[in-house]
């Protein structure tokens, strides 16, 4: 036996530990139980092996762009009016309508300003709103849109601002090990996994709510129904005003009354929120403001002694107050028929910020964790079927190769489990199907080599020299096939998620690991049994 | 043990046989797929809501359909899963009943549908989830904690929920099996009595797709079968000449024809599963292929005066026990995964079952013939043959080294 061999058995030996190591790392106990745990520490299961929930979440980007745009609007008013520059009307071409989605939000046409302002009207987009493009000018009109890159900037902050909301929201529920992520290309959708959980009702809630606090003044109020409310004003709603539903009124049945447009705090404001009860001992969410956010609270509420507030979260009025006396940094959300966990849920939710933009639900799958336990079960004993038909048909096939073989397959699924613990990569239902593959196909190449080395040794060949040809005939060809084959599950991985991704994971780590075992660790099992041989005695095969 | 020694059928001979079949199968398939069942998209790409239920005794799945009609529910369609054993119904409903507000409001209505006789004022144990039971638990406080009795409770809940799911199989038929379960409170247990009954049914799972991400998947699912064969056509275009590439796409293609044809015919769901095995046979069927084509390219060096027909013969007579052999083998492991893979992975495997069968034989009876028929076009236009890779003469070597061999043939 030469250094040469000798090292090669010792490079295959330390391959062996160091993936043994990725599948168990160093467990406490070496008995079956010790051994269990060990593995599950390291082989992440995915959630159809595990239960829980998966959502896809739509982001409305268009929210965001809608936000900002009206926020242009009012800069681009207070300017003209700073500037004294006479406009007739200034509103987007694309104005938001309930039930109707906006395609074009950052569209924003200005009416009447005098072809001799031009200039002034043009200073005032290229200095306040630097991301806005503005043309037109025949008949007085101006069309603005946002420049094109920064649309797409903003609509990116807003599914990032919102993966970071969520994140803090789940983090909050005490979800463990959950995945938030961008999900598809481009399309402004997110992935959330929930291991674990079960019910996926109240995180969707929680995930949902955007969380847009505001305290306004209430001007008019309450009204029974909406149609009373637009009969007191005579069927015109305001301008400086809004028309709102919720409670207006105590009492269980929601009321409607009007509110200002302007939002004396808003959700940014708020430096905590936490669940505490009010007065009558009913569960209520008490929040502080921030130094800024109370400077203004404190403005707007030594202005309207006496007037009423109105609390508003997402559109709805949730309380309303009587201003007693100016407040500068503290305020409470009571009122409806909170109960101790919502109001919980609802601290938590203001204190880890408002959503950019609403979310829609796209996708919803729970898997009961006794389904994933029964798939664990169908998956390995498929796997342990499929294994030991391959091995049993080699070492019938090809007797003393087949050992070879069989040695070169184990190695194999070592491989690709302790790539799967060291990456951390997701073990799923179809991923164990790939496994089974991966046996499968792995053993081709041990199939492809001794095809060719009993080829070689009828046309004559010794073993040393039939072994050496039919391992380089082979590989070629074995090359070839592990290409297109992890072509196509590369594509599978860019395209899947979930499970599919996990499939394509575990057939791609198998496929590179088998180029491992099946030609280098086969290649030396031969040299070593041909260097016990003497010469010219037959190779088993 | 060997299973073909020194064979010689002539494959090529039979090549009107072989494309007879294929035609059969591919225009049956393509006809189920245009005018009869069309590709019966699984909930992925159509978009809908499943909901598998288990039941704690055989269920009556005309009365599970009554009580749907009940609710208002458009036609759901309502079969047995699995083994009948299990006691397991599959509820489907189509994407009508998904809409962007409330996605699941589907779901919602076919649990609604089947909890009958509700005990005022109680919950369903069986479709409680823990932090409902928590919540319940931590309400009553049997245990009579003081301080972070909700984590506790918490345990208690889960524990109960464990016992519920993992060992009496999701159906508990009676509160007095959770005695003695492990991890729970005797306290607890007797105080479920107060606030929760037991329903028949269990809610195992639920998939909803709403109908914006089904058009999306099927794009995306048509994308993806398309890269795949354009990376083969370039790889195998790149290794061989751009012909061999061609014939392994067509043949591929061929082989994806006829398992989706398959899945139409059969009325199996498309599901993504599916179309994962799909772009996966797409890369391994042309592992046949590509050994046949080696092994040609090979001869070619080798067998100068023969006419193309005879070395494509010869070669595929050749593999042809490595092509059965590696087919062979990873069909077994396959067919494993078909008979005990379980009742989700069904598709799956059928697929892949179906997929390696028209795999290897197309690779002998589809790929190998084209070469030949493209080089009788040649010839009969008057061109030259231009399917070898070595110039010069046979140099196993040059193979072996692992470079590829791109010159044309010149030599002939």
């Amino acid at each position: 036996m030469n250094k040469n061999f000798l090292t090669k058995i010792g490079a295959i030996l330390a391959i062996l530990i160091v993936f043994l190591y990725g599948i168990f790392g160093i467990p406490k106990s070496f008995s079956g139980d010790g051994l269990r745990t060990a593995v599950t520490d390291h082989i992440h299961l995915g959630l159809d092996l595990r239960g829980g929930t998966h959502l896809v979440l739509q982001v409305r980007v268009n929210d965001a762009v809608n936000v900002d745009a009206q926020n242009a609007i009012e800069v681009l008013k207070d300017q003209l009016h700073t500037k004294k520059i006479d406009y007739t009307d200034i509103s987007q071409a694309d104005p938001p309508i309930p039930g109707h989605p906006q395609s074009t939000p950052d569209r924003i046409v200005i009416k009447g300003v005098q072809a001799s302002s031009r200039s002034d009207l043009l200073s005032i987009v290229s200095e306040r709103l630097p991301e806005y493009d503005i043309s037109g000018g025949a008949d007085n009109t101006w069309n603005m849109a946002m420049k094109p890159s920064m649309l797409l900037d903003l609509k990116n902050k807003a599914v990032a601002q919102a993966i970071e909301t969520i994140r803090n929201r789940i983090d909050a529920l005490g979800v463990s090990e959950p995945t938030i992520q961008e999900h598809g290309l481009g399309q402004y959708q997110i992935l959330v996994q929930l291991p674990g959980v079960d019910d996926p009702q109240r995180v969707k809630d929680i995930m949902q709510n955007t969380a847009m606090l505001e305290i306004k003044q209430m001007t008019d109020g309450p009204y029974p129904t909406e149609q009373a409310a637009l009969q007191a004003k005579n069927g015109i709603i305001p301008a400086d005003s809004l028309l709102m539903t919720g409670q207006c009124a105590t009492g269980p049945e929601p009321t409607w009354c009007y509110v200002s447009r302007a939002s004396a705090v808003r959700g940014k404001d708020l430096r905590s929120a936490d669940p505490s009860t009010d007065q009558n001992g009913k569960p209520s969410v008490s929040f502080t403001l921030t130094g800024e956010g109370g400077q203004r609270f404190y403005s707007f509420t030594s202005a309207h002694v006496g007037d009423n507030l109105a609390v508003v979260l997402d559109n709805k009025v949730q309380e309303v107050a009587g201003i007693r006396e100016a407040i500068r940094d503290r305020g409470e959300i009571s009122g409806g028929a909170m109960n101790e966990q919502q109001a919980k849920d609802l601290s938590m939710i203001l204190r880890s910020g408002a959503l950019p933009a609403g979310i829609d639900y796209l996708e919803e799958r729970t898997v009961g964790p006794s389904l994933g336990a029964d798939s664990i079960r169908a998956g390995v004993r498929a796997a342990v079927v499929g294994m030991l038909a391959v091995l049993i048909f080699m070492l019938i096939y090809y007797r003393g190769a087949g050992i070879n073989a069989d040695i070169a397959l184990i190695l194999n699924l070592i491989i690709l489990l302790g790539f799967m613990g060291f990456f951390e990569a997701v073990l799923t239902l179809p991923g164990i199907a790939g496994v089974i593959l991966t046996v499968g196909m792995g053993v081709d190449s041990n199939v492809l080599i001794f095809e060719r080395i009993r080829e070689e040794l009828r046309n004559g060949k010794t073993p040393p020299s039939a072994v050496d040809q039919g391992f380089s005939h082979a590989w070629i060809t074995i090359v070839d096939t592990h290409v297109t084959t992890i072509v196509s599950a590369a594509i599978l991985f860019i395209f899947g998620t979930g499970p599919v991704k996990g499939f394509a994971t575990t057939l791609t780590f198998g496929l590179l690991a088998n180029l491992f075992t099946a030609v280098f660790v086969s290649r030396v099992i031969f040299d070593w049994i041909l260097s016990r041989k003497q010469r010219g005695e037959a190779l088993s095969i | 043990m060997e299973f073909f020694h020194d064979v010689n059928i002539d494959f090529l001979g039979k090549k009107w046989y072989f494309l007879a079949f294929s035609l059969i199968f591919s225009v049956a398939g393509v006809f189920s797929m245009l005018f009869w069942h069309g590709i019966p998209w699984g909930v992925d790409f159509r978009g809908g809501t499943l909901v598998y239920v288990k039941f704690s005794h055989t269920p009556d799945l005309q009365a599970v359909r009554a009580a749907m009609d009940r609710v208002g529910l458009h036609d759901p369609k309502i079969q047995t899963y699995d083994q009948p054993s299990l006691n397991e119904v599959l509820v489907d409903l189509d994407v009508r009943e998904t809409n962007e507000a409330a996605l699941d409001q589907g779901k919602n209505k076919i649990i609604q549908a089947l909890e009958t006789n509700i005990p005022t004022g109680k919950q369903d144990l069986n479709n409680a989830s823990s932090l409902t039971i928590k919540n319940y638990l931590a309400d009553k406080d049997p245990m009579h904690l003081g301080s972070d009795a909700d984590q506790k409770y918490l345990a208690q809940a889960q524990a109960i929920v464990n016992y519920r799911d993992k060992t009496a199989g999701g159906v508990l038929t009676s509160l007095d099996q959770l005695k003695g379960a492990p991890g729970t409170d005797p306290a607890t247990v007797a105080t479920l009595n107060d606030g929760f009954y037991l329903s028949d049914f269990n809610v195992r799972n639920v998939e909803i797709v709403g109908p914006q991400v089904g058009g999306q998947l099927r794009r995306q699912a048509g994308l993806a079968t398309l890269y795949s064969l354009a990376g083969m056509l370039i790889y195998l275009g790149f290794r061989f000449e751009w012909i061999y590439g061609v014939a392994a796409v067509i043949t591929v293609f061929h082989d994806t024809l006829i398992t989706l044809g398959a899945f139409s015919l059969l009325k199996e769901d498309v599901s993504l599963t599916v179309i994962a095995a799909i772009l996966t046979l797409i890369g391994y069927s042309n592992n046949d292929t590509i050994v046949v084509f080696d092994r040609i390219r090979e001869n070619i060096k080798l067998m100068r005066r023969e006419k193309l027909s005879e070395i494509v013969n010869r070669s595929i007579n050749q593999t042809l026990s490595r092509t059965i052999l590696t087919a062979g083998l990873t069909f077994l492991t396959v067919l494993a995964l078909f008979l005990f893979g379980g009742e989700v992975l069904r598709g799956f495997s059928l697929a892949l079952v179906i997929g390696i069968l028209i795999g290897t034989y197309s690779s002998i009876a589809i790929a190998a013939p084209i070469l030949v028929a493209y080089q009788d076009w040649r010839i009969e236009k008057g061109r030259q043959l231009n399917l070898g890779s070595g110039a010069g003469k046979p140099d196993s070597k040059k193979q072996a080294s692992g470079k590829p061999a791109l010159s044309p043939a010149k030599a002939k």
